[in-house]
């Protein structure tokens, strides 16, 4: 925190070195031991860097860089009173922009009136941890906010206890003022600034935050976003709308195939565009992809309609390796014939295959699901220009330490050389946690001696070179008792692993993906084997939002349902009895040692928070309701990102199959929320996008190449399928718990409970997706 | 070079006459709020006016608009509909990403004055052109809602 009058610039330019943090670091290491998280008076140790020999490593502490409180870092205050805050991850729909400044604003007693908000650029070790995915931001940073909010706080009030010459005790900030409670003097925090800046940050010890009860923004829902103003008078700057002068504008024709590379290129036509000035050939990076460009050749222009013209113009032949005969019509049969085979045992308990022989019944059931891609409304764009040594980068991205690492390694610089700015993300999902479109404009701009090359991904492009979500088939066995109660469950998740894209050689699920609702289920019963049979990539297969919690929530959720109706029974009761009673699970018991990389101890799977999310969305669904003919609810529940979220759909579909979704009721469990009014607006476009995902999207491949080439043959739900109303219904958490994951959860348990909704309406049972025209059949 | 009227205002334009409207106004003019998504006016984020009606700039060549008025989002909120359009949004906290919102608001301000009060039949087929990835489709039609049921908002 310092005194500043300019709070316009991107970058706080008052941040001093990394010596201020390491000098406070004797002060709070006595305190390494201590762990108070919950109390009022937190000490939690010192930067993870310092800290590498004590494993484990959960959480914040577990991320690369881990996290910084430092009200220095976050927090200035100009003397007209103006109080900015860094927000240092990315803004992609989900408000962290909003919310993440919230926390420190509350604690800091700052009005949010006279708070402006300033994007870090990538820049770990000043920051902390920057990767916006994971549904991690809040529950990673709420505490570390907190405190640096609070530091600051408590600087204000003792530079206005020094001038009164009170005892600190005696004031309180109190609405961006400090006041001196006897006399009644107010000092504003823009006088107190100059002076505040000169003293020491408060050791954690001493920060006291606020009692929860005394939060004015925190929990409220009270705050309209950010940037929403900006964003409706079209001001709002994406990565796309970045401008600088002398700029150019590049498209790139990337090989079709991945693996593949130029074989040959004829520039001559497209050299004749009007505006195109130069044509470079991008050197392909071989698989692994990791986040490298695919390679490619590029056509410079002074406008991007030119750009695009001239790379219609390129005459371009294509060397298209490995993959060139991907066809994931054949592929889905390759899977389904591993599905059927033993594979690697992930999880083991009791006699599977004894308990199979002497079930009174056996079900089998095999679901698929498809690449999906996740088309971003902003595709990927960015712009680099680079002079004087320096290289500086525009983008919208998730990841933008990664993006400077990887700007600097292939240009052969000093990451202290190379500044990325983080622009507003017009859509994440995932896809742009991978810099590789960064990299290619750095490429590009040093190609052009530096000039500022703005690369913009058209929608083909993005249809056509992502990084996929997966490919899977879940074959699922049951047996049951007389009573249709399973005794014996079998489940193959078979899937090429996001490993794969930095390890070619990697056939299996990582721990990570597996533990998200394959083998982490908390199910009651006996004998249960879980196995993971090899796949092998042939696209580039990325994070998508909720990751692998899509095919192992649909397949899961789906057989639970198609067990409840083998069995005669509601299919919410069903549920509920195979969760089994309250309990606290430690996930290592169920084979998950990743836990969404949260301590176990600190998060295990609470069947009770799962009951209840359950038990709420069908209360507040009226489930069981008479419904007309052509009418049903399904339901569904998951616990991913350590939040619990269950959905009951409501489906109409008519003589014709036509499907509509008048009503969706979701109950989410992520503990507290900041915001509680982002934490709903999540809820209900993650509902729409497992809809739209379930009903209509898939990537499929012909001779290696995607066959989607825009929206027309990749669809996305619009409004009029979308659900007609959506209600969130949100559980009361506590402040001083560990908070759970908004941005992904809401995602998993859609597309079975619609598919359970579609059988309870129609009789017709959905395990291939997306659903389309199958209704009709 | 041809000469556009954009938000009131006459530019010249110095593109090919092919050019889409949407590269002329973002590129050459600067006015980066009318957005790329498709470039087949699959999605309508590049959604502006042309005379008053919803228009894809992404294939709308800047020769078919040079003896036309283009509005874009920029301007948009110089109009009564269009401010009580904006000012909804903010309210129902429509935006997530906030892409895509640029087009959803030409396309409802359009609606909201040829028809003051629309049915949700009438909300779907006008804004069913307009693809929101995040998912916003609720708030959006609440949002023009609210304007609908707004006295004054639209007349």
């Amino acid at each position: 925190m310092s005194a500043r009058r300019d709070s316009t610039t991107s970058a706080p330019s008052h941040v001093r070195s990394d010596s201020i943090l390491l000098a406070n670091v004797s002060r709070r290491g006595f305190l390494a031991g201590v762990s108070a998280f919950g109390g009022l008076v937190l000490a939690v140790g010192f930067p993870a860097a310092l800290r590498a020999a004590d494993p484990p490593k959960y959480g914040r502490d577990g991320m690369d860089d881990g996290w910084v409180d430092d009200p220095l870092v976050f927090v200035a205050i100009g003397e007209d009173g103006t109080v900015t805050i860094v927000c240092h991850r990315s803004e992609m729909g989900q408000g962290v922009r909003t919310g993440m400044p919230m926390i420190v604003a509350d604690e800091l007693e700052a009005d949010w009136k006279r708070v402006r908000v300033a994007q870090a650029p990538g820049d770990q070790k000043r920051f902390g941890n920057q990767d916006t995915d994971g549904s991690r931001s809040t529950r990673h940073f709420f505490e570390p906010m907190r405190r640096c909010g609070a530091a600051a706080r408590t600087m204000l009030e003792a530079a206005a206890a020094a001038r009164w010459g009170v005892p600190v005790g005696d004031v309180e900030a109190q609405n961006h003022e400090v006041v001196h409670r006897a006399s009644g003097r107010r000092l504003g925090y823009g006088a107190l600034a100059k002076d505040a800046a000169k003293l020491p940050v408060p050791s954690r010890d001493t920060v006291k935050l606020k009692d929860p009860s005394r939060f004015r923004y925190i929990g409220k829902g009270n705050l309209k976003l950010l940037d929403a103003p900006d964003i409706v008078s079209g001001k709002a700057q994406y990565g796309i709308d970045t401008r600088l002068p002398g700029m150019l504008y590049a498209v790139v024709a990337r090989p079709p195939v991945y693996g593949g590379k130029v074989a040959k290129y004829d520039a001559a036509e497209a050299l004749k565009v009007p505006g195109v000035v130069k044509v470079v050939e991008i050197e392909s990076s071989p698989p692994p992809a990791e986040f490298n460009p695919l390679g490619g050749v590029a056509v410079i222009a002074r406008n991007t309609w030119a750009a695009i013209k001239g790379r219609q113009a390129l005459k371009l032949e294509w060397n298209d390796g490995p993959n060139r005969e991907y066809d994931s019509a054949a592929f889905k049969g390759t899977l389904e014939q591993s599905a059927r085979k033993p594979g690697k045992v992930v999880r083991n308990e009791g006699d599977f295959d004894g308990a199979m022989a002497g079930a009174a019944r056996r079900l089998e059931a095999e679901y698929y699901i498809p690449h999906l891609a996740h088309v971003t409304m902003e595709p990927p764009a960015a712009t680099v220009r680079i002079a004087n040594g320096k290289c500086e980068a525009w983008g919208c991205i998730q990841s933008p330490q990664a993006a400077r690492d990887r700007i600097a390694k292939r240009l052969g610089m000093q990451p202290a050389d190379v500044k990325v700015n983080v622009t507003l993300l017009g859509g994440g999902f995932g896809r742009k946690s991978k810099p590789d479109f960064m990299i290619e404009a750095a490429v590009l701009s040093k190609a052009m001696g530096g000039a500022p090359v703005k690369v913009t991904w058209t929608r083909e492009d993005d249809l056509h070179n992502s990084y996929y979500h997966t490919v899977s088939v879940e074959h699922l066995e049951a047996g049951v008792d007389a009573q249709g109660k399973p005794v014996a469950w079998l489940h193959r998740t078979v899937a090429p692993t996001i490993i794969s894209t930095f390890n070619p050689e990697a056939k299996n699920e990582a721990p990570f993906e597996l533990g998200m609702t394959a083998i982490n289920i908390p199910f009651v019963i006996p004998n249960l084997r879980i196995e993971n049979p090899d796949a092998t990539a042939h696209t580039r297969i990325g994070w998508f939002r909720s990751v692998s919690n899509i095919p192992h929530a649909f397949a899961v959720q789906s057989f639970v349902a198609e067990l409840a109706a083998a069995a005669g029974r509601d299919p919410k009761d069903f549920l509920l009895e195979l969760i089994g009673p309250a309990r606290r699970i430690d996930p290592r018991t169920l084979g998950d040692t990743w836990n969404h990389g949260e301590d176990p101890d600190r998060y295990p799977l609470d069947t009770g928070r799962m009951r209840r999310v359950v038990e709420t969305a069908a209360r507040e669904a009226g489930w069981g309701k008479a419904l007309p003919k052509g009418r049903g609810q399904g339901v569904a529940v998951a616990y991913t990102f350590v939040t619990y979220v269950a959905a009951v759909v409501e489906v109409a579909v008519n003589d014709k199959g036509e499907l509509a979704i008048p009503r969706v009721d979701v109950a989410v469990d992520c503990g507290a929320q900041v915001n509680p009014e982002r934490v709903r607006a999540q809820l209900q476009g993650a509902c729409v996008m497992g809809v739209s995902l379930a009903t209509k999207e898939e990537i499929s491949y012909k001779a290696g190449r995607v066959e989607q080439d825009n929206y027309n043959a990749y669809e996305i739900t619009r409004i009029d399928a979308a659900p007609r109303e959506i209600r969130v219904h949100l559980l009361p958490g506590d402040f001083n718990a560990p908070l759970g994951g908004v941005g992904e959860p809401g995602v998993p348990p859609i597309a079975p409970a619609l598919c359970n909704a579609i059988f309870a309406a129609t009789g017709k049972r959905i395990r291939r997706l997306p659903i389309r025209d199958q209704l009709k059949a | 070079m041809v000469t556009l009227n954009v938000n009131g205002k006459a530019q010249q334009v110095d593109a090919a006459p092919d050019t889409p409207l949407l590269w002329a106004l973002r590129d050459v003019l600067g006015l980066t709020g009318t957005k790329f998504g498709c470039g087949m006016a699959l999605c309508g984020a590049c959604t502006v006016h042309l005379d008053g009606q919803p228009t894809r700039a992404c294939i709308t060549p800047i020769s078919a608009a040079a003896q036309r008025k283009v509005t874009t989002i920029e301007a948009i909120g110089a109009d009564r509909v269009g401010k009580a359009v904006q000012t909804a949004w903010i309210e129902v906290g429509v935006p997530q990403c906030g892409y895509c919102q640029a087009g959803q608001i030409m396309s409802a301000t359009a609606l909201l004055k040829q028809n003051p009060k629309p049915t949700d039949a009438d909300i779907d087929a006008a804004m069913g052109g307009n693809i929101c990835r995040c998912g916003t489709y609720s708030r959006i039609r609440a949002a023009i809602q609210r304007v609908a049921g707004q006295k004054g908002a639209t007349q």
